[in-house]
């Protein structure tokens, strides 16, 4: 067995956090780690936190943090900040909000930048995902970047998902919109200490009221820091959290969550072997010289990867 | 392969003082690189235990309180306790020039005093990760 996973699996905090880099950096290596602990995956509970910037996700991750500390649960962290698009480079700020963990054995955090990934979350969270809980541990918590209306991936990984509202951003239109706004399993009104709270509690409530069956969200009021409202935030977790365990649900997303994994290593595979073949920028001059289709251009590339006689869809389908 | 370089910036000891470590975090980030920023008031215990979990290249010591001599060289021995020694280790802050040589002896790659520029560092860091 390679070393880091041996590591990783014995509780090496080095090991994982190497076992990391490689998978997010898409080392050497990677496959073979994952490979390894793939198996030992699917027993921790995901849960996602997003949320505007500035709502109070890192402060409310820490004190869940702390919450599921005093029921005994281990806990990983992902806090993912965004990449700068002009150079690349990033600050990683979120941790800033839970270094009274940082000596806590139970407790491992990790910042990732989202390298302009977009969708709130980081290319390779997934993977990284896999890691914390083959580690053991028995939460793994998903801090999004701030996002605006429309990164909602973390849905589609998460068991369970706390949208962080804060009152002064918006109107009852807001509140009505479609995207993050619908992928809220628990609303947490955090700064609910401020002018405004009641009012958003008030309009979330009424939006929430045309949502049917068993899974209408709750809403939790917070103060993040200081620690008001968070025991009962994590209990409505852990109540939304064995709600979709019980109902057929979870096994429907489970398996929707492994096509997911399977169709963006698909597209990576695509793109890095269509775009490392000889012809590839002979297919863009062609195609920037206007002798060429975009979607020609797509068939001759699959050409060169041997996929033969496809068609384009829309042909195929007519 | 694109490796990006991930620094940890970390202000041990009792000082305050965050705008030096502040612009430093922001120029490394210009230059492209990863900088995790964990705030001031941090033990070595704890910068050590974050730059593990976080596996950064580097770790920039901000110190401002005279306490120096005593925080960076705990943070590089706590390091090597660890099995993390590889991991590179500067500083900067008010630092009197008869401190460096103890400070590189102690394992500190690199000191930057007031009045260094953040070139100086993005350029230390490269040439040495």
């Amino acid at each position: 067995m390679n070393d880091l996973v041996a590591g990783l699996l014995a509780g090496k905090v080095r090991s994982l956090a190497k076992a990391i880099t490689i998978v997010e950096n898409d080392r050497p290596g990677k496959r073979e780690i994952l490979k390894e602990i793939y198996p030992k995956t699917g027993k921790a509970f995901l849960l996602g936190i997003t949320g505007p910037p500035g709502a109070g996700k890192s402060t409310l991750t820490d004190k869940v943090i702390a919450g599921l500390r005093k029921q005994g649960k281990t806990v990983g962290v992902i806090a993912v900040d965004p990449s700068s698009p002009f150079s690349g480079g990033a600050i990683l700020g979120d941790r800033i909000r839970m270094q009274q963990h940082a000596l806590d054995e139970g407790v491992f955090i990790r910042s990732m930048a989202t390298r302009s990934h977009l969708g709130g979350l980081a290319k390779n969270t997934v993977d990284v995902i896999h890691l914390l809980d083959a580690s053991g541990k028995d939460v793994v918590i998903i801090e999004t970047v701030g996002v605006g209306q429309d990164e909602v991936d973390i849905v589609r990984i998460a068991q369970t998902t706390v949208v962080v509202m804060v009152p002064g951003l918006g109107d009852s239109v807001q509140v009505a919109k479609a995207g993050v706004m619908e992928i809220a399993d628990v609303f947490a009104v955090n700064k609910a200490d401020r002018e405004g709270a009641d009012k958003l509690f008030t309009e979330l409530r009424a939006m929430l009221d045309m949502v049917k069956g068993d899974f209408k969200p709750e809403i939790y009021r917070t103060v993040a820091v200081n620690d008001i409202g968070i025991e009962e935030l994590v209990a409505g977790i852990f109540a939304h959290g064995e709600r979709v365990a019980r109902s057929g649900l979870f096994a429907e997303k489970k398996a929707q969550k492994a096509e997911n994994e399977l169709r963006a290593y698909l597209f990576d595979g695509i793109m890095q072997r269509s775009t490392a073949l000889p012809v590839y920028a002979d297919v863009v001059n062609r195609v920037a010289a206007k002798e060429l289709t975009p979607m020609d251009g797509v068939e001759e590339l699959f050409a060169g990867l041997g996929m033969t006689g496809g068609e384009n869809k829309d042909v195929a389908e007519n | 392969m694109d490796k990006k370089i991930k620094v940890l910036i970390a202000k041990p000891g009792l000082d305050g003082h965050d705008r030096g470590a502040k612009v430093v975090s922001r120029a490394l980030r210009d230059a492209g690189m990863e900088v995790i920023y964990t705030g001031i008031r941090q033990t070595p215990e704890q910068i050590v235990a974050t730059a593990i979990q976080e596996d950064v290249d580097s770790i920039g010591l901000s110190c401002l309180s005279g306490a120096h001599n005593k925080l960076f060289p705990k943070v590089v021995n706590l390091l090597r306790e660890k099995g993390a020694g590889e991991i590179l280790v500067f500083g900067g802050g008010i630092i009197p020039a008869e401190d460096i040589p103890a400070l590189k002896a102690a394992g500190i790659a690199e000191i930057f005093l007031p009045g260094a520029t953040t070139e100086e560092t993005i350029a230390f860091i490269k040439n040495n990760v």
